[in-house]
């Protein structure tokens, strides 16, 4: 069984868009409330190295995506979740899972603003000291 | 030529900031001390601390974070004291001009005696920066 | 317990700067804790990606590190290409070829200045000076390939700006023929000195649930037994015509010693994989000239002399991108210093947070806080000081500097 029909298996209905791009880049869509499930399937059950995660500040919300590397065929699972809530975005951390989401956590709650649940030590990464709250470098404005 | 001019210009002891380069710049710094250019000859010296240090050699963009420890490291340093700036970003900010975690190019913040543009500088770039400063000096303070 | 407090002498370090800030925790001579801090280097560059168009982004990625200056806009066209269906669709073989050996070119150079910072941290200055004396010759070659001795500016969607030169191919490996000689003695330097393997076996050490627990990447991964590879998992470049013969180099042990033997053998690697793509390289094209990009989604992925490099691009079809993620491989190899210093010395600790080779040597700019009364007692210099005084205790120990 290939790892595609694994993840197709083993979330099952959690999987709301699966989408192909090409041989080696595979997209599912989750709903929010089942990423940290969803990750740790991924992560302990079938063993999948995290590459990183991105947030993208879209008009109807703000999408993460979680990359997950299968290294023996080289193919890139990512894990997409629309955050639809643009007002207070949330969303559970993975941090608990695996530390190495740590980092890549707090730099996406710093530049987007978007928090994450239950994360273990979530505060300033890269930004200046005097930076002012409530500014977050990468959410678009003159947007409504 | 006054004492304090003689001992600056001679055997030039360097202190080496980065305020937010891509490390291009450091490295040819860096470069410097080793075999093919080995500056020390001349008695220039990377040094640990900059209360002993007679130039510094700034490197970077200016990021926010940095700069107030610039500042401080400036204040910290014996006068007379060159600055020198390295590279294309502390020269003009370069391609980093407009991002939101930079804000000033570095001769509104300390007064900049030698700008060595490039990017990175070559090396030799470098020497000829300091031999030509240093002659200035000399002549003209 | 009683605890010394030691003078501060500056907050800074001569060697190198770096933009990371590590505050170490110790209780007598042994690291507790630790806390990195760093954001001295952030210069918003995904943003500034944003408002840029697509060929100049490869300039601007260019410039997020010096050393991997190859690595970040390869993975960058990589990304961009996905969206074309991959590199093979588009970019011409010749292309392909020049990029991989810029690329393993990069990799000799700065794992010898990784090898040259390491053998400064433990006292072996030699080892400095001659591994940069052995990178000269590397840089002159990108100075005649490029054009430049460290910004390469080779790399544009669908293919590359400079040819290689018919004339310039002896002149290459005649460099690669003079240094393959050099990576062999550091081989055997390395692994013949006693002082050597007593500082660098078993500090540091990485285990593989570790490795696996932080994704670390690269060399970092593969000292730990972690089998990653990002040129064999996702061939690119010239790997993806299985033309050329080469191993992924594998260790066990986790330790400093362990990742500084995956480094040097890669080098040796990375020379030979070189040589075999100037023989193979056809004749051809070396630019597909594309001019629009399809909206869509694309990632790439290059293996950066510190682990995998990963460029995520999305596009609405016009000339700037919606969003530009990057994720260094320092990033998270960084983080994982968090297991591997503490439980060590403070003596190893330098060497440890400089093991994983991150963009900047960061073992300056380090204060050390004493957990007693919390009160920050050294700073980089004393630890680089500290380990090389360790070095010199080991080696004195010794009759003849030998073990008995």
């Amino acid at each position: 069984m290939n790892m595609r029909d694994k993840i197709k298996d083993g979330l099952g209905n959690k999987i709301k868009v699966w989408d192909e791009r090409s041989a080696r880049r595979i997209y599912f869509t989750v709903e929010p409330n089942d990423v940290y499930k969803s990750v740790e399937f991924i992560f302990k059950g079938l063993g999948l190295r995290f590459s990183t995660a991105s947030g993208i500040d879209l008009p109807e919300g703000f999408e993460m995506l979680y990359h997950f590397s299968f290294d023996k065929a080289g193919e890139v699972y990512s894990l997409r979740a629309l955050i639809k809530d643009k007002k207070r975005p949330e969303i559970d951390s993975i941090a608990p899972i695996f530390r190495g989401a740590e980092w890549v956590e707090r730099e996406i709650w710093e530049m987007l603003g978007i928090n994450f649940k239950g994360h273990p030590n979530l505060k300033r990464l890269l930004l200046a000291e005097d930076w002012p709250e409530g500014e977050f470098p990468l959410r678009r404005k003159n947007e409504s | 030529m006054s004492l304090k001019i003689k001992a600056l210009t001679k055997s030039i002891w360097v202190f080496h900031v980065s305020a937010g380069s891509c490390n291009n710049c450091d490295i040819e710094i860096l470069d410097l001390f080793t075999p093919r250019f080995d500056v020390e000859r001349f008695g220039i010296q990377l040094i640990g601390s900059v209360r002993h240090a007679d130039a510094i050699l700034i490197t970077g963009a200016m990021n926010r974070k940095s700069v107030p420890r610039m500042k401080k490291i400036y204040e910290q340093a014996p006068k007379p004291c060159v600055v020198v700036a390295v590279g294309q970003c502390a020269l003009s900010r370069h391609m980093f001009r407009d991002s939101y975690n930079v804000c000033e190019p570095l001769d509104k913040i300390l007064p900049v005696d030698l700008y060595i543009p490039g990017c990175p500088p070559r090396p030799e770039a470098m020497i000829d920066g300091i031999v030509k400063l240093v002659t200035k000096i000399r002549k003209g303070k | 317990m009683s605890h010394k407090v030691i003078v501060p002498i500056g907050p800074y370090h001569p060697m190198q700067e770096e933009p990371e800030f590590f505050q170490l925790y110790v209780e007598g001579e042994k690291v507790v804790d630790i806390d990195i801090i760093i954001g001295y280097n952030h210069r918003g560059i995904e943003k500034l990606a944003e408002s840029k168009h697509y060929d100049q982004i490869a300039f601007l990625v260019e410039r997020i590190c010096g050393i991997c200056s190859s690595s970040h806009p390869y993975a960058y066209v990589l990304a961009v290409e996905d969206l074309f269906g991959g590199e093979a669709n588009i970019v011409p073989e010749r292309a392909l070829y020049i990029r991989t050996i810029i690329d393993e070119l990069q990799r000799i150079h700065s794992h010898l200045l990784w090898l040259g910072l390491a053998g400064h941290f433990i006292g072996y200055n030699t080892v400095w000076m001659w591994a940069w004396k052995y990178r000269e010759p590397v840089l002159d070659m990108f100075e005649m390939v490029t054009g430049n001795r460290n910004n390469y500016a080779m790399f544009k969607i669908g293919g590359v700006r400079r040819d290689i030169k018919d004339e310039d191919i002896p002149e290459l490996k005649k460099m690669l023929d003079n240094l393959a000689p050099s990576i062999k003695m550091f081989y055997g330097a390395i692994n013949d000195d006693p002082v050597i393997k007593a500082r660098l076996k078993i500090a540091g050490t990485l285990t593989k649930e570790q490795a696996i627990d932080w994704c670390v990447v690269g060399p970092t991964a593969r000292a730990s037994g972690v089998n990653i590879d990002i040129r064999r998992d996702e061939p690119y470049g010239a790997f993806l015509m299985n033309t050329i013969d080469w191993n992924v180099v594998l260790e066990k042990d986790g330790d400093i010693f362990a990742k500084t033997m995956v480094r040097i053998l890669e080098m040796e690697d990375s020379i030979n994989i070189i040589n075999q793509a100037l023989n193979k390289m056809p004749k051809g094209e070396i630019d597909a000239n594309v001019k629009d990009v399809p909206p869509g989604e694309g990632i790439g992925r290059v293996e950066a002399p510190r682990g995998e490099c990963i460029h995520y691009i999305k596009s609405d079809g016009t000339n700037r991108p919606v969003r530009h993620k990057i994720r260094a491989p320092s990033f998270m190899n960084v983080a994982s210093d968090k297991v591997a210093a503490v439980g060590g010395t403070i003596s190893d600790a330098t060497l440890t947070l400089a093991a994983v080779d991150p963009c900047y040597c960061c073992t300056e700019r380090v204060a050390v806080i004493n957990k007693a009364d919390n009160k920050k007692i050294m700073n980089g210099w004393d630890l680089v000081r500290l380990s090389q005084e360790k070095t010199n205790k080991i080696k004195e120990g010794w009759p003849n500097g030998r073990p008995e």
